[in-house]
């Protein structure tokens, strides 16, 4: 059995070489050197073919273990090996990893998207869709539906702007109210709906107040809605805005679309702020649309989005919402 | 409204316990929003009497006219003081403060020497008071009103409190203290005496003799009185309380004729006019204007005339613009002895539209359009001809009238309403003292049909959810609970809804910062632009905010240029903006619109042409990127933005939404001719982005070579259901293709072209590379083309064929020359 004795050498020059490997490149040649075509033991299985039957067996196993043993010992200096190469060399490649890493630039979303997405996204949970309509609206839509006519001191309140030719009868929209009038002429109750979008009055831009601005509306019109309703929904609205601590008020106003109609206060960082308006729907508006008054009665309230942004974040001056200062939105990140 | 609360307190018998703030909760809860609590004379204190003038010495060495003043001020020897003013005589009784006097704004009074003499006090005008404004002389009491020595705080009644109370359109009967006193009282549930009872009519009965009036018009007043005065004196004095009573409601005594009429206006809310009797030739008659040209009312204005304006008029012409302002040709004036005193029920709209066109928003427009009691006319016009004969001597010479006053009608009413409405518990019985609190008369005609009578001054209590709110506020909205309503399954966002917020999320990852600007332009901006074709038809605003910018925005760069340069001035160098929004193309015809009533639904083909005449308003994403892309720093230079950027975001929102598209060269304005590409999706361009024109980037100070995109997300196809396709597993075979082509041809043309020519079997291609150093007008574009079969391993020779082709195709389509290498 010379081949087991050749066999046995090879295997303790074989580890002998793998053990005193220095490095991977050592033990790279290590292995090529005790392991290639010309190796005791690729010679051993060679010949293990001319074996007679009964001995190829136990060569074969024998081969097979001094082949094992010698792999496992490879592995395991590789191992070692390898955890010194990474605490040697891998540490001279080190970088200075806190240099700034951005190349580009802060995106952001306005503030006043962020919080229309919120609003939308809380109403969609309580069971409302998003309308929308044009911001350029038929005048008919934005007052006379809305039970201002013509002649009546609520329309002089609000500066409207108008498009010519003035019988085309366009104006720049007041309030997102037409949608609420292109939804019930579209729609049968039941109708839950909240209508956010831009608006337009003829108010000279300053600290509160902007020609330009947006607004947020409910409408609900279904069976059995009362004013408890809008209570409910203001008091569920307000402590999404502003945070579970809140309190709101309703006080009588006037609205020529809302009969009884509220003004909408919010008791906020110790005192009431004036947020909105609201009232049930009046029925003149909800003949104006075809929908039964035996039937049906509803609700709708609206409030400016700026003013809710101003109160809740703190801001104070209605320019920095309107101007686009890069410094002032990126503050509100995308609103995570 | 301003409304004292003395005056309050004589017609509601609130507890002397009630503070002023109390009040003004209580007036909030029932719906009239206090703007302001005023306490008058907090900052003052005496002592404050009356002086006679006794002597006056004219100090003249002075720069201005100097007076030393002997007074009489109830003391056992005359006071001596120094004047500046020099309004007033001998004789006259005038406001002394006394040293130790502290006057409005905490002026301490002393003895003091000035002009050479001791000052033992000083002489108060109106605004040293706190009474008024008035600061151009000092303050004259009438004659007679008091005693020399009298307290003059006392006597001025200046310790008082005055609610500033805004009165919403529907409520034109609280323009006045009769209806914030009965507001008040109902919110205190304490009694209420209306000022009307007091007026005596007796003395004023119709009779013929007088200034005659005729309606002529019955669509613009219903009823009106005319009292003819006669033997006024014109140089009588309104009584000092008067005057006081006018002033704390914010108005400015001006003579007895006007003070009367006014202090009967805000007392009772119904606007009276004095005109001068002799002025008036032949009746007067309440016409439209018709032909009647001009006029010029009592501001001196010539007022040109509507036709449709309702006028007071005599048979010569107008003498008033009906309820909103008198006319100068029949003022009263110093000479004025008789006086015809006027109070009408007019039409709201019709005054209104009188305001409306002359731009004349008066005390008496303001009220008649809101709707005036039209049962006053006959009270509030005795009680101004009481005064008037009570302060001025004149006797009642005749009194005419014509019409009859028209009230809002009953209303039938279900008192269980109150609560299906509001959602609180409450009774029947409540409903109907509530009712009967606001002035409301109801007959019970079956447990469940009362039909309710408004009272005279409550014209806008027109149905039965008018009365629900009446009963809500009057119990306080806080009696109603707060529940939800049944919760529906929402639709939740639309398809375009949610690719808006998705798309505006994606570039604000991309680096970019959302703008909301103004959709305002100028006719400037157009032509600096170059907007062509619809981009051109832009609206006009009749009433734009700024002269500058007059029109509405059909395209989104020059908002973001604006918004850009407002950064950039602000220090800003290296950035990327963009906004959302919809623009606005006057590119439909824009047909006339007839507004219809609202009684019921208008037809369907009302509502379409409604509908169909408001003008499509796309909307739009556009971005502007300005400066480096990539901040310079340790890793090497910044990179700037460039015109790939542009066209990289524009394909970013097309890819964001799934879509595919294909891209051309365009010359779109405004942006670099030959830096500009067009995204088309279905072959519809939708997008345009790239390079901004050198001209626009020059003339807003932007840094060269700033870029520009534009999206009409409204353009987009509609989101569709993505039909999942079987995944190929077999081995691709990679080839790749050098063509030389002119260096106008665009790649993508090439690309097009390989791409039909390569066949079914190309999976993809991709351009890797462009070499433009080869001349001769040259460019090598070399492409990485990927073929796969889905059931078998393609042969060399298929891919070969399919390379072949394609490179044809291009040779065909495009002239390109396979490049040797």
């Amino acid at each position: 059995m010379a081949i087991v004795g050749d066999l046995q050498q090879w295997v303790e020059d074989a580890l002998s070489a793998i053990s005193s490997a220095n490095d991977l490149d050592q033990l790279k040649s290590a292995r090529i050197a005790h392991t290639g075509d010309k190796a005791p033991i690729a010679l051993a299985s060679r010949a293990l073919g001319t074996l007679p039957a009964e001995e190829r067996a136990t060569m074969g196993k024998i081969i097979g273990q001094a082949r094992a043993s010698v792999a496992d010992a490879i592995a395991e200096r590789t191992r070692v090996l390898e955890a010194e190469r990474d605490s040697k060399v891998l540490l001279e490649e080190i970088v200075d990893i806190t240099l700034p890493a951005q190349r580009g630039y802060r995106g952001a979303l306005h503030p006043i998207t962020i919080l229309k997405n919120e609003i939308s996204d809380f109403f969609i949970a309580q069971g409302y869709g998003i309308a929308e309509g044009p911001e350029l609206e038929a005048e008919w839509l934005n007052f006379d539906a809305l039970n201002i006519p013509a002649d009546h001191p609520a329309r002089a309140m609000q500066d409207t702007l108008f498009v010519e030719p003035l019988d085309a009868r366009l104006v720049l929209r007041t309030h997102t109210s037409p949608v609420q009038i292109r939804t019930m002429l579209e729609n049968e109750p039941p109708i839950y709906v909240i209508c956010p979008g831009r608006t337009f009055r003829a108010d000279e831009l300053d600290a509160t107040h902007s020609p330009v601005f947006h607004q947020v509306e409910a409408l609900v019109v279904d069976c059995g809605i009362t004013m408890a309703h809008l209570k409910g929904t203001l008091d569920l609205f307000a402590r999404k805005m502003f945070g579970g601590e809140v309190t709101t008020r309703l006080r009588p106003s006037f609205f020529p679309f809302t009969e009884p109609s509220a003004e909408v206060d919010v008791f906020f960082n110790g005192r009431w702020i004036e947020w909105g308006g609201g009232g049930m729907v009046n029925p003149r508006v909800l003949k104006a649309c075809g929908v039964d008054t035996e039937k049906f009665s509803g609700f709708a309230f609206g409030m400016g989005l700026e003013r809710t942004l101003m109160v809740r974040h703190g801001i104070t001056d209605m320019h920095d919402i309107v101007e686009g200062d890069i410094r002032f939105t990126r503050a509100f990140g995308v609103g995570l | 409204m301003r409304a004292p609360l003395s005056w309050i307190r004589e017609y509601a018998a609130v507890p002397e316990s009630v503070t002023a703030d109390e009040i003004g909760n209580a007036l909030v809860r029932v719906g009239f929003e206090v703007e302001e609590i005023e306490y008058h004379g907090a900052d003052l204190a005496g002592p404050l009497v009356v002086g006679a003038v006794l002597a006056i010495e004219e100090i003249t060495e002075f720069k201005k006219p100097i007076r030393w003043v002997e007074l009489d001020c109830g003391e056992s020897t005359p006071r001596s003081v120094i004047c500046g003013a020099t309004n007033f005589m001998l004789g006259d009784l005038v406001v002394v403060a006394l040293p130790g006097a502290i006057l409005a704004g905490g002026f301490a009074i002393s003895q003091r020497e000035t002009y050479g003499r001791t000052s033992d006090g000083m002489i108060c005008s109106s605004r040293e008071l706190g009474l008024s404004d008035e600061h151009a002389g000092i303050l004259v009491l009438p004659p007679k009103c008091a005693s020399p020595g009298a307290d003059a705080l006392a006597l001025l009644e200046i310790d008082d409190v005055v609610f500033d109370i805004a009165i919403n359109p529907d409520r034109g009967y609280a323009l006045s203290l009769r209806g914030i006193a009965r507001e008040v009282a109902a919110a205190f549930d304490v009694e209420y005496s209306d000022p009307v009872h007091a007026i005596d009519l007796t003395a004023f009965a119709a009779s013929k003799g007088g200034v005659s009036v005729k309606i002529d018009d019955p669509t613009g007043a219903s009823v009106i009185y005319i009292r003819t005065l006669e033997n006024f004196n014109p140089r009588a004095q309104s009584p000092l309380w008067i005057r006081r009573r006018i002033e704390k409601c914010g108005m400015r005594p001006i003579s007895l004729a006007v003070d009367v009429t006014n202090y009967v206006m805000l007392e009772l809310g119904q606007p009276l006019h004095a005109f001068d009797a002799s002025q008036i030739n032949g009746g007067l008659h309440i016409r439209r204007a018709g032909s009647t040209a001009s006029f010029t009312t009592l501001d001196g204005q010539v007022r040109t005339l509507d036709p449709q304006d309702l006028l007071v008029a005599d048979e010569k012409g107008p003498l008033a613009l009906a309820g909103t302002m008198g006319g100068e040709n029949s003022e009263v004036s110093a000479s004025t002895t008789s006086l015809a005193i006027e109070a009408a029920r007019f039409a709201p709209t019709a005054i209104a539209r009188n305001a409306r066109r002359h731009k004349l928003s008066t005390e008496a427009s303001k009220r008649f359009e809101r709707g005036v009691d039209p049962s006053l006319a006959q009270y509030a016009s005795a009680r101004a001809a009481a005064l008037l004969i009570e302060f001025a001597g004149a006797a009642h010479l005749a009194t005419e009238h014509d019409g009859e006053p028209r009230y809002s009608p009953t209303v039938d009413f279900d008192p269980t309403f109150a609560a299906t409405l509001t959602g609180a518990d409450i009774s029947n019985a409540t409903v109907a003292e509530k009712l009967r609190i606001i002035g409301c008369d109801i007959e019970e005609k079956s447990a469940n049909l009362w039909r309710v009578d408004p009272p005279s001054w409550r014209s806008d209590l027109q149905g039965p959810t008018d009365l629900v709110e009446e009963v809500a506020r009057m119990i306080g909205y806080d009696a109603i609970p707060s529940l939800l309503p049944p919760r529906p399954v929402s639709p939740g966002l639309t398809d375009s809804q949610q690719r808006r917020r998705v798309v505006a999320q994606l570039l604000a990852d991309r680096g970019l910062v959302e703008v909301q600007t103004y959709p305002f332009l100028s006719d400037a901006t157009m032509q600096v632009m170059g907007y062509r074709g619809e981009r051109a038809q832009a609206f006009r605003l009749a009433n734009p905010m700024s002269e500058d910018a007059p029109l509405l925005r059909t395209h989104l760069i020059p908002g973001l240029i604006e918004a850009a340069q407002r950064n950039m001035s602000r220090g800003a160098r290296d950035f990327s903006l963009f906004e959302m929004g919809s623009v606005f193309r006057k590119n439909t015809p824009l047909p006339a619109i007839d507004n219809p009533a609202i009684d019921t639904r208008p037809t369907q083909e009302i509502i379409d042409a409604i509908y169909a005449g408001v003008p499509a308003q796309p909307i739009h994403v556009g971005g502007l990127l300005v400066g480096r892309a990539e901040r310079e720093g340790w890793h090497g230079r910044g990179r700037v933005y460039d015109w790939s950027d542009a066209v990289a975001l524009a394909e970013a929102v097309l890819m964001t939404c799934n879509l595919e598209w294909t891209i051309a060269r365009s010359d779109f304005a405004p942006w670099h001719p030959g830096r500009c590409a067009e995204l088309l999706v279905g072959g519809r361009a939708v997008a345009h982005a790239g390079e901004l024109h050198p001209r626009v980037v020059a003339e807003y100070g932007l840094p060269p070579r700033s870029c520009a995109f534009v999206v009409n997300l409204s353009a987009l196809p509609a989101r569709e259901i993505v039909r999942a396709s079987a995944l190929g597993t077999m081995p691709v075979a990679v080839q790749d293709i050098a063509l030389i082509v002119d260096a106008s041809v665009p790649a993508a043309d090439v690309a097009a072209a390989l791409r039909s020519g390569a066949g079914e079997l190309l999976e993809s291609l991709e351009l890797f590379d462009r070499y433009d150093q080869i001349g001769e007008g040259k460019v090598s574009l070399a492409f990485t083309l990927t073929f796969r079969a889905p059931d078998r391993t393609l042969t060399g020779a298929e891919v070969s064929v399919a390379r072949e082709s394609a490179v044809e195709a291009a040779r065909l389509a495009v002239g390109a020359v396979l490049r040797s290498v």
